[in-house]
């Protein structure tokens, strides 16, 4: 094993101690003491529900998830479009960006009724239309920061270079930003699925993840809704995992990624 | 007021800047030339103006009057055409891009090939001697290493005038002198000319042909010490007679008037910076 290996295991190590250590205490709590299902499944029936039912919780998470997905692009993209007009115009900034900052207080999740009301409830595109609103604010304020919070002597540097407005937005605030875009874009993965799986469970087509779950919790189905619920933790893990990968890609020349100053 | 000098580097003709409307006024009626191959320093209290007049003649602030002249053209157009080179006192390089690419950055913009950067930029980390580091990211550098490798790129596409905003300033004493030193070998090798602003009066000394003396606000040129140290100079010209005699002649000159930076005057501070009329 090479030493970085052994460097990369023995700082996960105590996370992962500790991951055997509560699923190990969970399913000693359960069986010990007698815990009724209904209650709180051990982790070894969620598991065993997990495999059984593959196909149909497959099927559910993979509904929710890509409405999930749908909206994210969706909101982000416009979130990105609109921090670059308010980046260009101070004025509109200086109007817009106190709402922006406002709606990231308000929980905007309790409209995913209304928006059930407006698009429909048994389709799509109700989910994606409140998984991309809670998309939209953190990305466009992170995405403004990021743009317009270049230092000026940077700024003067180009001038100095003769360099128009066009250039130094591609070659200075746009890199400049990617930091606080992709602190957005993170934050926007789990707006997005709790967006997607709270808005099934105001309605939703059936089969889709947050209805299941909403059925089987009916039905007394514990076992299914908790791996429901775990199934939907995963791919919340996943799709914020792969996000922070194309961070990690697309800046591999930040301090924050590469580690300390080698003086 | 005579016409602007269109055959110095920098030619000022009663340059004022007032700010915010008029209500302060950062500098007055300033007539300046700057010859081919000179090294000025403009050196005077925090506050009088220096750096926006450095700023001025790089077109990065617009004078509220008078006539500004670089390389024989307004100084827009002289920006426009790339004329001069400019360090801050932050090294202001992309953390995005390696040492070697914050170098060719002025290069890439001009629209130079790529061969033809490879080659400068080569030539660039010799002269400011980081050979090695060229594809470090400047956070991996010390703070002097930053500032050469800001010097570097200043220089990179030969321009006729380096502006230079105290750009030692936020460094320690011993790694000041060096780049002191190394800027004014860089100076000889490419016969380049400086405006330099600094706050140090032995910096000044050390580095220029002529000091430039500013008064506080409003900012006057008070006057104008000629530097007649040899050339090569080093660190021994920092221990000679004539280098002590001229910091005092500069010493002087600002704290005639109470224009010293650390002078403990009563009524120093605030009150004295708005209504300084000599």
């Amino acid at each position: 094993m090479s030493s970085r290996a052994g460097r990369i295991a023995a700082e996960w190590l105590p996370a992962l101690v500790l991951f055997v250590a509560g699923i190990a205490l969970w399913e000693g709590a359960v069986r010990g003491f007698g815990i009724q299902n209904f209650l709180l499944p051990a982790p070894s029936a969620i598991a065993d529900t997990l495999w059984a039912d593959r196909g149909e919780l497959w099927s559910a998470a993979f509904f929710t998830f890509r409405e999930a997905v749908a909206g994210f692009v969706l909101g982000c993209s416009a979130g990105f479009l609109a921090a670059v007009v308010l980046a260009r115009w101070r004025l509109l900034q200086a109007a817009v960006m106190p709402y922006a900052i406002a709606a990231g207080a308000i929980p905007i999740i309790a409209f995913a009724p209304i928006t059930n009301n407006w698009f429909g409830v048994t389709g799509m595109t109700s989910k994606i239309v409140i998984a991309a609103i809670l998309c939209f604010f953190p990305v466009m304020v992170n995405t403004t920061r990021g743009l317009t919070s270049v230092p000026a002597s940077a700024i003067e540097l180009m001038r100095s270079y003769a360099a128009s407005e066009a250039t130094i937005f591609r070659r200075v605030r746009l890199p400049n930003s990617l930091p606080y875009v992709f602190s957005g874009l993170k934050v926007a993965t789990v707006l997005a699925m709790i967006g997607a799986i709270v808005g099934d469970y105001f309605g939703g087509a059936p089969g889709a993840l947050g209805v299941e779950i909403r059925r089987w919790v009916g039905i007394f189905a514990f076992d299914q809704a908790w791996a429901g619920i775990v199934l939907a933790s995963l791919l919340g893990i996943l799709f914020y995992g792969s996000v922070a990968l194309v961070e990690r890609m697309t800046m591999g020349w930040h301090p924050s990624v590469r580690g300390a100053r080698a003086e | 007021m005579s016409a602007a000098d269109t055959s110095a580097v920098v030619s000022l003709r009663g340059v004022s800047k007032s700010f915010a409307g008029g209500g302060v006024t950062a500098l007055s009626s300033i007539d300046l030339d700057v010859r081919p191959g000179e090294f000025v320093s403009l050196i005077g209290p925090s506050g009088c103006g220096k750096s926006t007049l450095l700023r001025i003649v790089g077109d990065l602030v617009e004078p509220s009057s008078g006539e500004v002249v670089v390389n024989g053209k307004s100084a827009r157009q002289a920006r426009l055409d790339r004329d001069y080179g400019i360090v801050f006192q932050d090294a202001v390089l992309y953390d995005w891009r390696t040492v070697a690419k914050n170098i060719a950055l002025p290069l890439e913009l001009a629209g130079w090939s790529g061969a033809r950067r490879a080659e400068r930029v080569r030539d660039m980390v010799e002269l400011v001697e980081l050979k090695g580091f060229e594809g470090h990211h400047p956070w991996q550098l010390s703070g002097g290493m930053q500032q050469r490798v800001s010097i570097a790129r200043a220089l990179s596409f030969d321009p006729a005038l380096l502006l230079m905003d105290e750009p030692f300033g936020a460094l320690d004493e011993m790694t000041r002198e060096r780049l002191n030193g190394e800027l004014l070998r860089i100076w000889e090798a490419s016969g380049s000319t400086i405006v330099f602003v600094t706050h140090s009066i032995s910096e000044a000394v050390f580095l220029s042909t002529r000091v430039v003396v500013m008064s506080r606000r409003p900012g006057r040129i008070a006057a104008v010490v000629d530097v007649d140290l040899q050339h090569p100079r080093n660190a021994d010209t920092r221990e000679e007679p004539r280098f002590f005699e001229l910091v005092t002649a500069v010493r002087d000159r600002l704290r005639e008037g109470g224009l010293d930076e650390d002078s403990t005057a009563p009524g120093e501070g605030e009150l004295l910076v708005v209504e300084e009329t000599p």
